[in-house]
């Protein structure tokens, strides 16, 4: 009996030596380890023997199996690891062959900006409104201190909507500061909002003109907001827009609807403070209008500016990219030129 | 606002550098948009003395004049006409750089030798020294110029180009700089003494002042000086008249000009002997009436205008320009010199209408004060005796309707914290306030103070415009920087926000470009949308000033625009577009603001992908842009129908209405063949438009979650053969109906050969699956004998074998 084992062991292994594919592994396992083979036959058949026949057959019947799995075991790796290296030769792709296409969107350069720009003063606590575009008289004007012959009204050339003769004059709104006159009337303190929108003028279209555009004007109104409450705020947003290292500078200017005004510039991106074309040589860009919010104009949507403190600013927004990017023609914004878009 | 610095040093001592000084400026709110150094260049260039001139020997047009330096004296060759003997000129040595006076480039003086004459130096035109564009002849010094000393010295200067924020006029002079760099330097003001001897007999015996219309004139004045002599204003004035940017005329109206823009009030000169009736009557001008405005030109006024008029016609437009029937002349000998303050908003009016904007409606438009008139009157009536001669008449005519009382202000150090964030003392506000003019008067406690503005501010009402100049004068640097610390308003973001935003994101992950269009179009587009000429519905609204015709109504649809963005893109463009834009239309309400409804409007065209080594991939078509609608929806958590739909802007046939709970949202479809040839388009274009505005409503529904399935599915899968008027969806929906049916997909649409004519087949995949057990075999051909049965019943349907 131990004899047939060694027989069928030897046999066995110069059988598996030979194999060189995976699928006659099979066959091999089937024919020597399987339910039908002599081995399984002979571990059977086990119980039919004398004690001491069993004991010593048994172990080495066992030995066997163990021998021929642990030899199928390294045969099959052997075999599968030569496949692999046989198949990688063949299945060899060219890597710089370009991917499958995919159609690739892109939002408006603008509206990315109008995006980050909320973004930054989402995170600060600021919530976003919309207004009309065509807007009342009222509303773009009057209630910002701005009356008929006013001359800020000459730095704001409007378009005006047809409309009936005694009807209320309809415009396009020449600033987002008309959606602040709607908040400050239609909104109770504390308010911290920011308006995007577009804006109109009544403009020849050149390169650093065009009839319409983007602004976002914002306004903070509670007790207690001072003007370094407004400075702050806005370096914050410059900070990250613009990046830590560009020094900021604020400036007296003139808004009809804050006192007192402020105007924010940022360090030339160009020339870097040194003074260049871009900035007039003043080696500043201005960004923005600002201040505190007219008590008259709080006054006039209802707020007690006794009680509440207020600050108001307004971004130009195609600027910002014109900047960043070095774009110098603003019309190409609306040139909706895909050699254009495709690059932000 | 020009300003030269040796004129603004007459007021003030000017303690910095020009630059810094521009810096000081910008910073407090008087921006120097730029400042022009005047003989910057000039180290080379001295006053000299024409001594002698000589003929050239060998050039009938060049003269050989010897100058005399000085310390030396050069003979250099001349071409200038206006040589004259005993005249001051400006020398430039060889070495200086000067303009060519040809090429207007800038060069440097050479030695040379000209027709055989050696020359060494150059006697200089205004041009050649960059003060104007004059070439024609040489610059001719004023005979007090020392020979010798340099020229800058003489008429070097530094000009301010000033931007004055239309709330200072008071800024609008030089004494009002002045005033601002002394408060900003710590300096003091020196304004111009004035006093002249006067003759009787009084002036109001001599002219009778009418104010009409006080609403529109609160004070009017006026003086009179006989005896003078028109002549050319001497070189001093002249220049800096100049410098301004003014233009000389006589001395008599550069007297005038030169107070004003000395102290801000415009003045205007009125030969005294044209003045019938010696009557000036201010008043509202009658509809039609016309005047000839100094410039010449024939107006004609409406009873909105203000003009000054004598006993018999209007002799000037009020505060905007003199009139010719009463000008000044040669020989004019008597001036009645006005001083008047006008209604701000009116010359606003008048001057805008007229369009005619002058030295003089620029000031008066931005309001400033009518105090400032008799002190500029008396300037300009000595300055007159001291141009032209003659003799004043005892007084000032004085009609002072609009007098009003300045009101003081009460300012608290507090309030001034609490606006800036920031505390200063009251002392250090009283002080800054004190340095811009203001006077300061204590108040009951200790913080606090009464301030009343000076006579020419005319932007200071109430505490806030002074806390504005306590910082500004301080410098808004040295405010600082605080992040609000006030708890966060109750945020109520508004869903239409996050839905757009959201929308955008979506299209841009399905590949497609967005673009902003103007809002603004024209008929002529709107029309190509319709393929038979009819009025247009809605009519859109329309600018009432377009600046140009392709812009002049607001936009009621954004097809048109993308239609324009695909054939403009198209001439540089191959393959694939797909185009959205997500902005309003502009549909209009009586007696109101348009309604402004969010739209989005996407387009398609060309091939579905870039042209690929691994094969095409087809061109885009109605099925690419259903796709697009219906994955948009379905991330909205929206169900639509599609529906038959006549959208005269699309194919009759290939196009679907987008329906939500039976409300017609948007529609999709190929663009009509006589559309997209308007839009010059040879190729086949879809579009979709979903109201972004009306979808909202649908998309707020929170879902629902369902548990995920535990027992298996048993997918069957169907072929049918329906008339090829059955669509689709009215078979899915009978499919849909049962239970038992968990899901539905069409994997195969035929007709031709292999199904009777007038028949097409449809292929279904249709997973069956219960919440509750394993379905059996039974079960699941029980389910679908009643699908095919219910769709026999009522489409005819048969299974295709």
């Amino acid at each position: 009996m131990l004899q047939q084992l060694e027989e069928l062991k030897s046999k066995a292994l110069r059988e598996l030596e030979s194999i060189d594919n995976i699928k006659e592994l099979d066959s091999w396992r089937v024919h020597y380890l399987g339910k039908k083979s002599s081995l399984t036959t002979i571990l059977r058949g086990l119980a039919t023997l004398s004690l001491n026949e069993r004991k010593t057959v048994g172990a080495r019947a066992n030995q066997v199996k163990t021998n021929l799995e642990d030899s199928l075991g390294q045969k099959e790796q052997a075999l599968r690891e030569a496949q692999l290296a046989a198949g990688t030769e063949k299945e060899v792709i060219d890597i710089s062959l370009p991917g499958r296409p995919l159609p690739i969107g892109r939002l408006h350069p603008i509206t990315q900006t109008l995006n980050e720009i909320g973004d930054i003063f989402t995170s600060m606590g600021f919530q976003i409104v919309e207004g009309p575009d065509v807007e009342w008289d009222y509303y773009n004007f009057e209630a910002l201190n701005i009356p008929k012959e006013h001359p800020a009204r000459d730095t704001m050339s409007t378009s005006w909507v047809e409309t009936n003769r005694g009807e209320r004059p309809m415009l396009l709104r020449t600033h987002t500061t008309a959606v602040t006159a709607r908040v400050i009337e239609g909104m109770e303190p504390p308010i911290r909002v920011i308006e995007p929108g577009k804006v109109y003028r009544y403009e020849a279209s050149d390169a650093t003109h065009v009839p319409m555009f983007h602004q976002i004007d914002g306004l903070a109104v509670d007790k207690g907001i001072t003007m370094a409450d407004l400075k702050g705020t806005l370096y914050e947003f410059a900070r990250r827009f613009f990046g830590e290292e560009r020094k900021v500078r604020f400036r007296c200017d003139y808004f009809p609807f804050v006192e007192p005004g402020v105007e924010m510039a940022i360090e030339c991106l160009v020339c870097n403070g040194k003074g260049c074309r871009l900035c007039g040589n003043s080696g500043w860009i201005e960004i923005l209008g600002a201040g505190m919010t007219h008590p008259q104009v709080l006054e006039r949507g209802g707020i007690d500016p006794e009680v509440y403190q207020s600050f108001a600013f307004g971004i130009g927004i195609e600027r910002l990219p014109m900047l960043r990017y070095g774009i110098d023609d603003v019309r190409l914004f609306f040139s909706s030129d895909l050699r254009f878009l495709r690059q932000f | 606002m020009k300003v030269p610095l040796k004129w603004l040093r007459e007021y003030v001592d000017v303690t910095l550098p020009p630059v810094e000084l521009a810096e000081k400026l910008t910073m407090a709110g008087i921006e120097a948009k730029g400042t022009q150094v005047i003989g910057g260049k000039w180290e080379n260039i001295v006053v000299g003395q024409i001594v002698a001139i000589n003929p050239h020997p060998n050039a009938d047009r060049l003269r050989l004049p010897t100058i005399d330096l000085g310390t030396e004296q050069q003979t250099v060759v001349c071409g200038a006409p206006n040589l004259k003997i005993g005249d001051k000129i400006a020398f430039a040595r060889v070495g200086t750089e000067l303009i060519d006076g040809h090429t207007g480039q800038l060069m440097r003086l050479k030695s040379a030798r000209i027709r055989g004459v050696e020359s060494s130096g150059m006697v200089c035109s205004e041009k050649e020294l960059g003060i104007s564009d004059s070439h024609e002849g040489i610059l001719v010094l004023p005979p007090e110029a020392l020979v010798g000393t340099p020229l800058a010295d003489y008429l070097g200067d530094v000009i301010f180009d000033l931007d004055i924020t239309p709330n200072r006029p008071d800024c609008l002079c030089v004494i009002g700089i002045a005033q601002e760099v002394a408060a900003l330097t710590a300096q003091s003001l020196h304004p111009p003494e004035v006093s002249y001897e006067e003759f009787p007999p009084p002036i109001e015996q001599q002219i009778a002042i009418e104010i009409a219309d006080p609403d529109l004139c609160s004070r009017y004045c006026a003086s009179l000086i006989t005896g003078v002599k028109i002549a050319e204003s001497p070189p001093w004035l002249q220049q800096r008249l100049l410098a301004c940017g003014m233009r000389p005329i006589n001395n008599i109206v550069d007297a005038t000009n030169y107070v004003m823009l000395e102290l801000g009030q415009p003045l205007h000169a009125f030969d005294y002997e044209k003045i019938k009736g010696k009557k000036i009557i201010v008043r509202r001008a009658t509809n039609g009436e016309i005047i000839v405005s100094l410039d010449g030109v024939e107006r004609t006024l409406s009873h909105d205008m203000l003009v000054i008029a004598d006993a018999e016609r209007a002799v000037a437009l009020a505060g905007v320009m003199g009139g010719a029937n009463s000008e000044v002349t040669d020989d004019t000998t008597a001036i009645l010199l006005e001083a008047a303050n006008f209604n701000p908003a009116s010359i606003h009016y008048t001057s805008h209408q007229l369009a005619l904007p002058s030295e003089a409606s620029m000031r008066f438009e931005r309001g400033i004060r009518p105090e400032l008139t008799v002190p500029a009157l008396k300037r300009a009536t000595q300055l007159m005796m001291q141009l032209a001669g003659g003799q004043a008449a005892r007084g000032v005519a004085d009609v002072y309707p609009g007098k009003r009382e300045p009101e003081p202000i009460l300012l608290s150090a507090d309030k001034v914290k609490q606006l800036l964030g920031v505390e200063f003392n009251l002392d250090q506000i009283v002080n800054i306030l004190t340095s811009l003019g203001f006077t300061c008067q204590p108040a009951g406690s200790t913080s606090e103070v009464w301030v009343t503005a000076p006579y020419w501010r005319s932007d200071i009402q109430q505490a806030v415009d002074l806390i504005e100049e306590v910082a500004r004068i301080i410098g808004y640097d040295k405010i600082p920087m605080t992040m609000l610390s006030e708890p966060l308003p109750q945020q109520n973001p508004e869903p239409v926000l996050s839905l757009k935003r959201k929308t955008r994101g979506i299209l841009v992950g399905y590949g497609f470009q967005e673009v902003i269009t103007y809002s603004l179009t024209s008929l002529e587009m709107l029309n190509k949308l319709t393929p038979e000429a009819h009025p247009l519905e809605p009519i859109p609204l329309r600018v009432a000033n377009p600046m140009t015709a392709d812009q002049e109504y607001l936009r009621t649809t954004l097809r048109a625009n993308l239609l324009a963005v695909l054939t403009s893109n198209r001439r540089h463009e191959e393959g694939g577009i797909r185009l959205f834009e997500l902005g309003k239309i502009y549909l209009p309400r009586p007696k109101d603001l348009p309604g402004e409804p969010e739209i989005l409007c996407g387009l398609l065209s060309g091939a579905r992908l870039e042209k690929s080594w691994q094969g095409d991939s087809g061109s885009l078509d109605f099925f690419d842009a259903k796709g697009v609608v219906e994955g948009l929806l379905n991330q909205s958590g929206v169900a639509a129908s599609f529906k038959p739909s006549d959208d005269e802007s699309f194919h009759p046939v290939k196009q679907a209405a987008i329906v939500v709970n039976n409300n017609r949202l948007g529609v999709i479809g190929e663009l009509h063949p006589k559309v997209a040839e308007a839009f010059d388009i040879i190729e086949a274009v879809y579009l979709f438009e979903i109201n972004v505005t009306d979808l909202l409503p649908f998309t707020i529904d929170h879902k629902m979650f369902q548990p995920i399935p535990r027992f298996p599915a048993t997918v069957r899968d169907i072929a049918l053969i329906v008339d090829t008027s059955v669509s689709h969806q009215q078979v899915m929906d009978i499919i849909k109906s049962f239970s038992l049916v968990n899901q539905v997909a069409i994997f195969d649409v035929y007709s031709g050969a292999q199904v009777p004519p007038g028949k097409k087949s449809l292929a279904y995949r249709i997973s069956y699956q219960s919440p509750t057990h394993t379905l059996t075999d039974e079960e699941v051909n029980k389910v679908q004998q009643q699908i095919l049965n219910k769709l026999s019943q009522q489409l005819g349907a048969t299974l295709r074998t």
